[in-house]
């Protein structure tokens, strides 16, 4: 019972760090109706800017996350404002193409540049501090500041969304770019400001994902899977419904885990096809 | 106040408009009437920004605004309530209307003085946009086309799908939007109510202007001819 009731908490917490690594591909889609190939190269990309601080000025990996934050949310602006607004239009395909292309140039650059080793980003003895309820529960630190971290930025994004002016000019350019164009939104300049944002949340994910595990220049394509999966199940362009799907994702990787080390993985790939198949709207579309 | 000079727009290769001259003074209203595919609605959409044009033809305020882009138009006072109302439907009544303002121009028009005007929007605020009745939605497009405070406001086929008694309901808050010297081109279906509202008409067939006169000066005859292209049969 209690092997359950543990297996159920870790994937909850593991699902917090799915959240991250999806929520900015839910703002790319949900504003733009764009899918980002490239959201998990970029994810590495962040893990890497955070290893120069970590490295040479001894600065702790939760403290990097702040400029490389903002330099990642510049880099989104202009990848947006540059390249992805030229290709915006009826036709879905070109921006998916576009970024897809992205994603080849910044796999073989980081391999270029970092080698094909893996790295990960080190704070000592946090990653195996616990809390422990009871006699036979623990909850780990770190994956416990993940989670509410995911949970914070998930609620700050949703209010960002909902009660700020730059939210109504999201939504409105989601809804209609053409009339938002009427009221005085420029949509190349809301297109912008949703990918910067979408790529300032990777980056918690990316730091995080570094800390956790390793990464390597072709992290990125297996990140985007989880990513999209956690999206696809909640609904697309629901936040709060790529929340939930982020953690039903993650507790069904604890679960399969479970039966087996191959199974978690696969588990979570079987309950994407399974909503998928039943529900392919997802569990909490925003839109139809 | 706003002078345009041989417009011409094109869909591709379909050309919507010949050669449109056009002029409208501080405070007047206006009316473009004419059958569907005339025209009217491209040649709002061209004032508007969302049709891209040749620089020197449209001037407003004595400033060139044919090159604009429709969010510095609007940033400019021009604004639009356009066809079929395209109220943002993931925002409430209220965020609509707070999205008209973004052009940044201040002026009389608040979320206060829309909802005086329009009273039954205000109970509803909260309310998704596209749950309200279609009478209201047209009045929450036009409140929102208000709120960047325009010298210009464009009402493209306000009476569209609306019953008579609703049209007359919204048009009834034209003299008070007019009160403040406040410019409207209006499109209209309804040739009885363009004539009743407007200080001017303009006539529009296959994307030329056939007719224009102040609504006393025009006789039925004259409309029809420049409405449909009939042949005036006494001259």
């Amino acid at each position: 019972m209690m092997e359950w009731v543990d297996t159920l908490i870790q994937g909850v917490l593991l699902g917090g760090l799915y959240a991250l690594f999806a929520i900015g591909l839910s703002i790319t889609y949900g504003v733009m109706r764009v899918v980002n190939i490239a959201h998990g190269d970029f994810m590495v990309l962040a893990a890497y800017l955070a290893l120069w601080p970590v490295t040479h000025l001894q600065m702790h990996p939760f403290l990097a996350i702040v400029p490389v934050v903002v330099l990642m949310f510049c880099l989104g602006y202009t990848v947006q404002r540059l390249m992805l607004n030229r290709t915006m239009g009826p036709n879905f395909l070109a921006p998916m193409l576009l970024t897809f292309g992205l994603s080849v140039i910044l796999r073989n650059g980081l391999q270029q540049v970092y080698h094909a080793d893996s790295r990960s980003l080190q704070i000592g003895d946090l990653a195996i501090d616990s809390l422990h309820i009871g006699s036979s529960l623990a909850i780990g630190a770190f994956p416990l500041i993940v989670f509410v971290t995911s949970l914070t930025l998930t609620a700050a994004t949703s209010l960002l969304f909902s009660q700020t002016r730059i939210g109504i000019a999201l939504r409105a350019t989601s809804d209609d770019p053409e009339t938002a164009g009427l009221m005085g939104i420029r949509a190349s300049h809301t297109y912008a400001i949703a990918l910067g944002l979408a790529f300032a949340l990777v980056t918690v994910g990316g730091v995080f994902a570094g800390i956790r595990t390793t990464f390597s220049p072709e992290s990125g394509p297996a990140t985007l899977l989880y990513a999209f999966e956690a999206v696809v199940i909640g609904g697309m362009g629901s936040l709060w419904g790529t929340f939930a799907g982020s953690i039903i994702l993650g507790v069904a990787q604890g679960v399969g885990a479970n039966f087996g080390a191959g199974f978690g993985v696969l588990a979570g790939h079987l309950v994407f096809l399974a909503v998928l198949f039943f529900r392919p709207t997802g569990l909490l579309a925003r839109t139809q | 106040m706003l002078q345009v000079r041989n417009l011409v727009a094109r869909y591709g290769d379909f050309q919507a408009l010949f050669g449109v001259d056009f002029s409208l003074s501080q405070g007047q209203i206006v009316a473009l009437i004419g059958a569907n595919g005339a025209g009217k609605s491209t040649f709002l959409k061209s004032i508007a920004g969302q049709m891209p044009n040749k620089s020197g033809e449209i001037r407003f305020n004595s400033e060139e605004i044919g090159s604009l882009t429709a969010d510095r138009v609007v940033r400019r006072g021009v604004s639009m309530a356009p066809e079929g109302r395209r109220l943002f439907r993931s925002l409430t009544v209220e965020e609509n209307l707070r999205v008209g303002a973004f052009a940044g121009r201040s002026g009389r028009w608040t979320l206060d003085s829309v909802y005086a005007l329009f009273p039954a929007l205000r109970d509803k605020r909260r309310q998704s946009a596209t749950a309200l009745s279609g009478g209201q939605q047209q009045m929450v497009a036009i409140g929102r086309g208000l709120m960047s405070n325009p010298d210009l406001l464009m009402c493209d086929e306000l009476s569209l799908g609306l019953s008579p008694a609703v049209v007359k309901d919204i048009y009834t808050a034209f003299p008070l939007i007019r009160a403040e010297g406040l410019s409207a081109i209006v499109v209209e279906q309804d040739i009885d109510v363009a004539l009743r509202v407007a200080d001017y008409v303009y006539c529009f067939m296959h994307g030329r202007v056939t007719l224009h006169g102040e609504p006393g000066a025009l006789t039925k005859q004259q409309i029809s001819a420049a409405y449909f292209g009939l042949e005036d049969k006494r001259q």
